[in-house]
């Protein structure tokens, strides 16, 4: 037990492993996704219900609340990478908690403008500055600065360090935004799906929220996938095997490697 | 199907421009998400190609 363990710790910290294992796992992933994605947002576009208090526009919901949970998953998974990597000095985990930092943000600002655009027809108002709206800015800022870090600092092991850092740190902001519409008064309506009650949704407005929110967790593997295998390709160019893969590579097209 | 017909489909009762214009991001960003890391790819493989040339020479 402890041996196998082991060596799957040494092969995850193998670029070489990962490059080939996330290859082969990529066009599964993104088949999953798209087809999640594609039966939930037309499903929930065109079959599901109105909503009786807010209209057609609660539709928004399936993407504002795959992309807020999705960023704020992202975001404890760069925490947790920076984690292992400043314990166990691990470089393959500060890889990916580097190309989690531009994914992460693109989600929260995914959210944060699909909430401000429901918002207008739902309270009257784009924006408040309430516990919930505020506490999700701060996630897109922390994701800001994760990657101004990796910008400023030339050195690979310092800026590993530093962004590592500011992502613990920053994680105190999770719970706050999870529990920002139980502690204080807020606009924001509280959670849509909780793990330990039975949805207060109807199924058939629910289900389809189910798919595009896994459906955006197999997106999210791909775009982690490609970025990574871009960076380890620069960082292990000298070696034996990516010279052979690029030498391979058609420059037109990387879409079968 | 929920609406009648695909006009109402379109107006989705006066909030379809909201909820449009959340579709139409979304889209944006995820195509960004999809395309951005291709490109990356397309760069990095030449910059490899052409440093490893440049040694060989």
């Amino acid at each position: 037990m402890w041996t196998s363990l082991k060596r799957l710790y040494h092969k995850m910290g193998s670029p070489k492993w990962f490059y080939e294992i996330s290859t082969r796992w990529s066009p599964w992933f993104l088949l999953v996704g798209s087809a999640l994605m594609l039966t939930g947002v037309v499903w929930g576009l065109a079959f599901a219900p109105a909503d009786y208090l807010q209209g057609n526009s609660f539709r928004i919901i399936y993407i504002h609340v795959p992309a807020s949970l999705l960023s704020q998953s992202a975001y404890i998974m760069m925490a947790a990478a920076g984690l292992v990597g400043l314990v166990w000095k691990m470089k393959m985990s500060f890889v990916v908690a580097k190309v989690i930092a531009p994914i992460g943000a693109s989600l929260a600002i995914m959210s944060l403008l699909t909430g401000a655009i429901w918002g207008k027809p739902t309270w009257g108002t784009w924006w408040v500055w309430d516990a919930r709206l505020t506490s999700m800015l701060i996630l897109l800022f922390l994701y800001f600065g994760v990657i101004a870090i990796y910008n400023a600092i030339e050195n690979e092991e310092m800026a590993n360090k530093a962004a590592g850092i500011l992502a613990i740190v920053g994680s105190i902001n999770i719970p706050i935004i999870k529990y920002s519409v139980e502690w204080w008064n807020t606009l924001h309506q509280p959670a849509t799906i909780t793990m330990t009650k039975k949805p207060t949704m109807a199924p058939e407005m629910f289900i389809p929220l189910l798919l595009t929110i896994i459906g955006f967790y197999c997106w999210f593997a791909v775009w982690v996938f490609a970025r990574t295998r871009n960076e380890l390709l620069w960082r292990e160019r000298r070696t034996k095997w990516v010279k052979n893969l690029v030498i391979n590579a058609p420059t037109n097209s990387g879409a079968h490697q | 199907m929920f609406f009648d017909s695909f006009s109402s489909f379109i107006e989705m009762g006066g909030h379809g421009l909201y909820v449009w214009a959340c579709y139409g991001l979304a889209a944006i960003i995820v195509a960004v998400n999809f395309i951005s890391p291709v490109l990356t790819r397309k760069k990095v493989i030449k910059d490899i190609q052409r440093q490893n040339r440049r040694e060989q020479n």
